[in-house]
């Protein structure tokens, strides 16, 4: 499904990350592990194409990523990768819909409300619509920036430290949230975590050695 | 979802700031039209009452006091001339027309103007009621006397002298209400009309001096007038006649055109304060504005780096802004000029000197699109700034510093 060849990232003279290869199979669930400071957001945002890497190769889907440019990768993106950051990042000044109409709306496909409640009720938060991020717990937050990130389904979905605050309970079912969906697409997942209760959820495992400095 | 509901949430999300710049925005904007709109009619009556007047001839003074008196009736005379001097002017060949006013009284505040009927032509009035004056102490009414005093073909009433609404009134001679002129717009509107005579026989028994000597020489010759409105036969009147009048010693010629030029320039000193002022408003509120998304814009770039991350382009983001800005510049800019109307066409109420100007409320004058394209501009300029960082917004940094 992606592809990374001799991927680095540096800023200045310091590498941020360094990947030799990484093969994914297109609906493989992945957990990209490595301590805190080893480049696992900043890989995630280079697999998202909102950053482009000093060197390598990216290919996401078939698409080398160098290729696309601007506006053509913004819209590749909201088509093809759905991102839950870890700070989640709904946004504030709109209720829990229209923050997923949001996401359809900015990847220019059409606006589906039929979709959005169903996913909303299929995440157990479907009597949330109209309530507003800030009248969330942080368990809620968290599925409803899941659906926001699989409202589009993306064949790429990417969390970022998706149980950094959350209890056991809490974590389990969010990896198992996040395996359904991208199950429910079809899609490729992978989750960044420095958690040691992430790594027996998911089938495969990628080590992100810390970059010499 | 579209660009215009997510820059009303954001406008939503900050009612107070959003309701202080647009309220800003208003108050410049409804400051500037006023002026626009109150010198603008105030113009274009001073030019509507003063058309087809070349000339204004009456006793020397101020040339401004002389037009003012006889053409605006908003001052008293500089003095009366003899009537004999005025009739010669009638004999010039450069002269078309030649109207004599005898002014002196007032009734509630109306003056009362002693000329002949060409005066009523001139201004295109016509009867609404009874008939124009043919006897002494006849009187015909302008549309405003006649509905602010409720007087009426056959009723009586006494002047009273200067254009006050007081002092002792000359209850011996009143006068007979014969006719009532329909509404013109103009000045004849706020005349009591009646023959010379009339004005003459009040002050003959009164022994007013203003008026000349009594009534024992009904003779022309010793007769006064105030002014005489003059037309002119042809364009060469303008350069000959003016020079010929002022040489003379007891007369005095003034133009209308310059003399109203003159007293628009001084206006103009007061008007292009208070147009500063308000500039200074629209100044101050797109500051606001820009404050106000700079700031916000702050707190938004976690939004704005997610938007991107969901797809959506650069040009997008700053669309966004600019919508909301122009948006919010647009509402101040609706309730500013529908104040301004609004307060232009109550001016009377709250400025009862101005309430002839309150004509202009309904018009749409060309220098309101300059306000329309000052506020969209402020409006525009304070985004520039914010718009320009979100579009060199770095969206992985923003996205990953939480």
């Amino acid at each position: 499904m992606f592809v990374l060849t001799g991927v680095a990232q540096r800023y200045g003279r310091t590498p941020a990350v360094r990947i030799d290869a990484w093969r994914a199979q297109p609906g493989e669930h992945w957990l990209l592990a490595g301590d805190s400071g080893s480049g696992k957001t900043t890989l995630l945002h280079i697999l998202a194409g909102l950053t482009t890497p000093t060197e390598g190769s990216v290919v996401v889907g078939g698409t080398d990523l160098a290729t696309l440019a601007g506006s053509a990768r913004d819209r590749w993106r909201g088509r093809s990768v759905g991102l839950v950051p870890q700070r989640l990042h709904l946004v504030a000044a709109l209720d829990v819909r229209s923050n997923l109409l949001l996401a359809q709306f900015l990847a220019g496909l059409p606006q589906d409300r039929a979709r959005v409640d169903e996913l909303l009720a299929a995440l157990g938060v479907g009597d949330l619509a109209l309530r507003y991020p800030r009248q969330l717990s942080q368990g809620q937050a968290q599925r409803v920036a899941v659906a926001r990130a699989v409202v589009n389904r993306p064949a790429l979905v990417l969390a970022d430290e998706p149980t950094a605050s959350l209890d056991d309970s809490h974590a389990a079912a969010t990896l198992r949230l996040l395996r359904q969906q991208a199950e429910a697409t079809g899609a490729t997942l992978v989750v960044a975590s420095h958690d040691a209760r992430v790594r027996p959820l998911l089938p495969h495992t990628r080590m992100l050695a810390q970059t010499p400095r | 979802m579209n660009t215009l509901r997510l820059a009303l949430a954001y406008a939503r999300r900050r009612p107070l700031a959003t309701l202080l710049n647009v309220l800003l925005l208003a108050v410049g904007v409804a400051t500037i039209t006023l002026v626009i709109l109150l010198t603008g009619e105030l113009e274009a009556r001073m030019h509507r009452e003063a058309a087809g007047i070349d000339l204004v001839v009456g006793a020397k003074g101020s040339p401004l006091q002389l037009i003012l008196a006889g053409i605006y009736h908003a001052d008293a005379p500089p003095g009366n001339v003899p009537l004999s001097e005025v009739l010669e002017l009638r004999k010039d060949p450069l002269v078309r027309e030649v109207i004599p006013l005898a002014l002196g009284d007032s009734y509630r505040g109306y003056r009362i103007v002693g000329t002949e009927p060409a005066l009523v032509a001139h201004y295109g009035a016509a009867l609404a009621a009874g008939r124009l004056w043919s006897a002494p102490m006849d009187a015909v009414l302008g549309s405003e006397v006649a509905r602010a005093t409720g007087l009426s073909p056959g009723a009586t009433f006494a002047g009273t002298p200067g254009r006050g609404g007081g002092g002792a009134q000359h209850r011996g001679t009143p006068y007979r209400v014969v006719g009532v002129l329909a509404p013109t717009g103009n000045v004849i509107d706020r005349l009591t009309l009646t023959g010379i005579d009339s004005v003459w026989q009040v002050h003959d028994a009164h022994g007013h001096a203003a008026a000349g000597p009594a009534e024992h020489d009904g003779e022309p010759e010793a007769r006064e007038v105030t002014v005489a409105l003059v037309k002119y036969a042809s364009p060469i009147a303008a350069v000959r006649l003016p020079r010929a009048i002022n040489a003379r010693t007891s007369l005095q010629a003034a133009s209308p055109a310059y003399e109203t030029a003159r007293l628009l320039t001084v206006f103009g000193v007061g008007t292009d304060v208070i147009r500063g002022f308000a500039l200074l408003l629209v100044g101050a509120s797109a500051l606001g504005l820009f404050v106000a998304l700079t700031q916000a814009l702050d707190e938004r770039r976690h939004d704005l780096a997610i938007m991107r991350a969901l797809g959506a382009s650069r040009a997008r983001l700053v669309a966004v802004l600019l919508l909301e800005s122009t948006l919010l510049a647009l509402l101040g800019l609706a309730l500013g000029l529908a104040s301004a109307h609004l307060l232009a066409a109550s001016v009377g109420r709250w400025l009862p000197a101005a309430a002839t100007l309150a004509g202009g409320a309904s018009t749409w004058r060309p220098e309101e699109w300059g306000v329309v394209a000052l506020a969209l501009g402020a409006g525009i300029l304070a985004t520039v700034l914010p718009a320009w960082r979100a579009y060199r917004l770095d969206v992985a940094a923003t996205l990953a510093d939480g």
